[in-house]
């Protein structure tokens, strides 16, 4: 691909600007978190371990987990 | 103000990855379902034990799907924003879109890509029960060493870039980074619980179908993303002079 250099306009900046760490952390640990459960109940739950007993979850997202590439039984 | 564009960033990502989850949902339903369907027709006529079925076909290949694929979508595009905002600024001249979609290349690789080749999606009958525990751990060490290794080669190619100009350090850290991920892929354990009679084009196509899936969600996602943090990040002027680019977007 060419090396073509824009010229700079006031609406597309050449590089944006950095956002804090500080900005970014509180919601990165709290929302980080948040996701990875969620991920952990669509890829593991009711498989190699379980937090509610029974095989309701694994069912249920049986066919997501098989297609979405998450070891299922 | 900046904590606010990390909340508009992230609320965007989740969105942007509930959307790549339904484009990812339309693959995994006309390309996926139909191997998934042929497996556990194999897995019906092979084995006498049969269970109970506590969720029926039909639930379990659309609504279950779907479940499963938009919490995929949301969960990866909340985790792939708040690193959009580490990475912005930070990883080279790159715009907010082209961040966005080289941050979703990167993540395609390193979250599917790297442990699909290791450890590949398998359609019902394959796999022994018996070692799900095992499997899991591995498939989720795979995800984490991709993640933590792709990370890793971004710093070096960062720390390189200085030193031997932006082409070689990127060179340099991609090589790094197959290196080490082929000798995880050497030294991490075999895992092969394919039945003798299965059939390999079904397998083929069924991983095929899988990873269609994962091009989807994360092709879309980049590109989705990359235009609504691209609006979160350069707002536009209420008079936008004539561009190709100036099309609304149906709301």
């Amino acid at each position: 691909m060419a090396q073509t250099v824009a010229p700079p306009t006031a609406t597309t900046p050449a590089v944006p600007a950095k956002l804090p760490l500080s900005a970014i952390a509180p919601w990165a640990v709290f929302f980080g978190i948040l996701m990875l459960i969620l991920l952990y109940f669509v890829g593991a739950e009711q498989g190699a371990t379980s937090v509610f007993s029974g095989t309701d979850v694994h069912e249920w997202v049986h066919d997501a987990r098989h297609l979405l590439g998450f070891p299922c039984h | 103000m900046n904590s606010a564009t990390v909340r508009n960033l992230l609320v965007r990502g989740m969105l942007a990855g509930l959307a790549a989850g339904l484009l990812a949902l339309v693959v995994a339903y006309l390309l996926g379902e139909p191997n998934v369907d042929k497996a556990i027709s194999f897995e019906d006529a092979h084995s006498r034990e049969h269970e109970m079925e506590v969720v029926s076909r039909s639930l379990q290949s659309t609504a279950g799907l779907a479940t499963g694929v938009l919490v995929y979508g949301v969960a990866f595009g909340g985790i792939a924003a708040l690193a959009y905002c580490f990475a912005l600024g930070r990883v080279g001249r790159f715009s907010p879109r082209a961040t966005a979609l080289l941050l979703s290349g990167c993540a395609l690789t390193a979250v599917y890509v790297v442990p699909f080749l290791k450890y590949p999606a398998n359609p019902p009958s394959v796999g022994d029960p018996d070692t799900i525990g095992k499997r899991t751990t591995l498939y989720f060490l795979m995800m984490l060493l991709g993640v933590l290794l792709a990370v890793a080669a971004t710093i070096l190619g960062k720390r390189l870039q200085p030193r031997l100009g932006t082409w070689w350090a990127t060179v340099l850290a991609v090589v790094a980074f197959g290196v080490l991920i082929g000798l995880a892929y050497r030294f991490l354990p075999v895992v092969n619980e394919v039945p003798k009679d299965f059939p390999a084009t079904l397998l083929w196509r069924f991983r095929l179908s899988a990873l269609a899936i994962q091009v989807a969600l994360w092709g879309g996602f980049g590109l989705l993303f990359g235009e609504l943090a691209d609006r979160v990040l350069n707002p536009r002027p209420a008079k936008a002079p004539a561009a190709a680019r100036t099309v609304p977007a149906a709301h």
